[in-house]
């Protein structure tokens, strides 16, 4: 505050004017509806899952259930292959995100710290792949993934997603702040280009990469459309697909629909636990604004 | 001869040998080649391909199978005698007219309030705005729909404690709409919200405390002052959410598959049912070149407008 009044230059501003002093009420309690209105949703989504089947549809509803149950959880876990389908997506999102990290840190330094027509070029496309997302040609890029082997496997799924704009805009910019004083002095050492990459800049770029893991993996484990389009064997299925395939069903069983869908919130619940400040504090714009 | 990185190279009293200075110098040539390598192959296979071979085969009847035949421009034409597609086309402007304003005033007002002094306890309160970016899109989808069931769901109980409704949340197709902006917009709050925190943080105070001085409102900051030095966010969050409601689908999937009826398919649900239930390759082709063509408008369009922003 002080500081911001010294910022203006004029002596006389040295305390900036408050005027009358505003009340944090106002503020708070919209605040707080807001938080209410935004929670209520999964609130009563995961309250839901906990009542028993007869409670789920007879009036009136209560918010609590009256009698707490687990059988929706027991009858979701016994008809599915959880632990499959965690696996599964599980693998998806661990190998697509390391790859994405690796990928988008190379490429994103190379279009950082080098000069060449081509890297302007390459940079450009990268940039149209941000307005035109593989969602919108995907009957041929099936075509493609099929050409080429991938169908009805991971991989199908993990190759496709390793290049994000997203991810080479986060690193390009990151490595345009590091210095390039720091990679002549490398190199005047006599130290090869790829070592200074690794051994140096990447080191380096370890917060980006962490931001840029925790989007990915969030990224891949809630990814739909890849899954849908590529799997077609149920023991091949991510969780997503899987869920699908019970919202899918002619006459949904909610009771084991809530409890599903509640087991596949769990990692990403224990993610977001683990690295909340990472996650909250992360600048995005670093990665996004030129 | 090497002009440039002799310049930069050896600081004065180092002497460099000739042969490691050209070794440095070719090594600034092949090492961004090698390390670019791996995204200008995916990208050729994922983008170039895809893209070149969409056109080809939205000239052909392609089924998925066998050689494609070309027939020329037949699909197109189809494609614009097909009220279905024009329906698919519409609901996807409305969907995205509604969608990007509501995407764009909500998180921003979430942000400025986690961001004021006038407001507590807001360490929590972002936590929940931004729980639902942790929720898959199959998830959110299913979550919504079970609030909104027509005999079952929470809000037409709700509503009936004030003797009002049942609302047709399901079989009604403008109220299937509200639903699926509704739960849209819950699930893209966050990411967005956060990109506002960020930006709104970037801006000096001084700037705002001047302005106080001055006797400026606050809305009158606000409007003056925060609103045009967000430009750049705000062209950002228009341009990502733009090309994020021309592209929704799983979501959509889960809350109610385009219904009632084909009423709210999207254009992307649009695609994939013609390209991949009806194995119609080729006519699915067509539709993703229009959609193509139509996103690469917006984006020339936005990017008009962001330019004259800055000027």
């Amino acid at each position: 505050m002080s500081r911001a009044g010294t910022k203006t230059g004029t002596a006389t501003i040295t305390e900036p004017v408050r005027g009358k002093k505003k009340s944090v009420a106002p503020g708070t309690i919209l605040l707080w509806v807001l938080v209410a209105v935004y929670a209520f949703p999964l609130l009563w989504f995961v309250l839901s899952s906990f009542k028993p089947g007869s409670e789920l549809f007879s009036l009136p509803l209560s918010i609590l259930p009256e009698n707490w149950t687990f059988s929706g959880y027991e009858a979701a876990w016994s008809r599915f292959n959880f632990a499959r389908y965690f696996m599964n997506t599980g693998i998806v999102a661990v190998v697509t995100t390391a790859l994405t990290v690796l990928v988008s840190s190379m490429t994103g330094y190379a279009l950082a710290k080098y000069k060449a027509w081509w890297l302007n070029v390459f940079f450009m496309c990268v940039l149209a792949t941000t307005m035109l997302p593989t969602e919108v040609i995907m009957p041929s890029t099936f075509v493609v993934i099929r050409d080429l082997g991938l169908y009805d496997s991971l991989p199908g799924i993990i190759i496709p997603s390793i290049v994000t704009a997203t991810g080479v805009f986060m690193f390009r910019q990151y490595f345009k702040t590091v210095p390039d004083e720091l990679l002549e002095a490398a190199r005047i050492d006599g130290v090869g280009e790829i070592r200074t990459f690794f051994s140096i800049m990447l080191p380096l770029a370890k917060p980006m990469a962490v931001t840029l893991a925790i989007f990915s993996f969030q990224w891949r484990w809630n990814d739909y459309i890849w899954p849908l389009l590529v799997l077609n064997d149920p023991n091949q299925y991510t969780l997503q697909i899987a869920l699908r395939s019970i919202v899918g069903a002619d006459n949904i069983d909610w009771s084991v629909l809530l409890s599903a869908s509640v087991i596949s919130l769990l990692p990403m619940i224990i993610l977001f636990l683990i690295f909340q400040r990472q996650i909250m504090s992360a600048d995005m714009n670093s990665g996004l604004k030129d | 001869m090497t002009a440039s990185t002799a310049e930069k190279a050896p600081p004065a009293g180092v002497p460099t040998p000739r042969h490691r200075r050209s070794r440095i110098r070719r090594g600034q040539v092949i090492a961004p080649l090698i390390f670019i390598a791996a995204a200008v192959v995916l990208f050729a296979l994922f983008f170039v391909w895809p893209g070149v071979f969409g056109f080809i085969y939205s000239l052909s009847n392609y089924r998925g199978f066998g050689v494609p035949e070309i027939i020329g421009f037949d699909n197109y034409t189809r494609l614009f005698g097909d009220p279905e597609f024009y329906s698919a086309l519409g609901r996807t402007f409305i969907f995205a007219g509604l969608s990007v304003p509501l995407h764009y005033v909500i998180p921003l007002g979430l942000a400025v309030l986690l961001t004021t002094k006038f407001a507590r306890g807001q360490t929590v309160a972002r936590a929940v705005f931004f729980f639902p970016w942790l929720i898959s899109p199959i998830v959110n989808g299913v979550i919504w729909r079970w609030l909104f069931g027509e005999n079952f769901g929470f809000f037409n109980y709700f509503l009936s404690i004030f003797g009002i409704g049942p609302l047709q949340w399901q079989t009604n197709g403008e109220l299937a709409l509200v639903v699926v902006l509704i739960a849209g917009t819950w699930g893209g709050t966050a990411f967005t919200m956060l990109l506002f925190i960020a930006a709104l943080r970037n801006i000096p105070k001084s700037y705002l405390e001047a302005a106080a001085i001055d006797g400026a409102t606050g809305w009158q900051r606000f409007r003056r002052i925060t609103l045009p030095l967000l430009a750049p966010t705000t062209f950002l969050v228009v341009l990502l959410t733009t090309i994020g409601a021309m592209k929704e689908f799983a979501m959509i999937q889960a809350l109610n598959g385009g219904g009632p009826g084909t009423e709210n398919v999207l254009m992307v649900q649009y695609i994939y049912r013609t390209g991949f239930e009806r194995g119609d390759i080729g006519y699915a082709s067509a539709a993703s070149m229009v959609l193509m063509v139509i996103l690469i408008l917006i984006a020339l369009i936005q990017m008009r407008f962001d330019r004259k922003d800055v000027q």
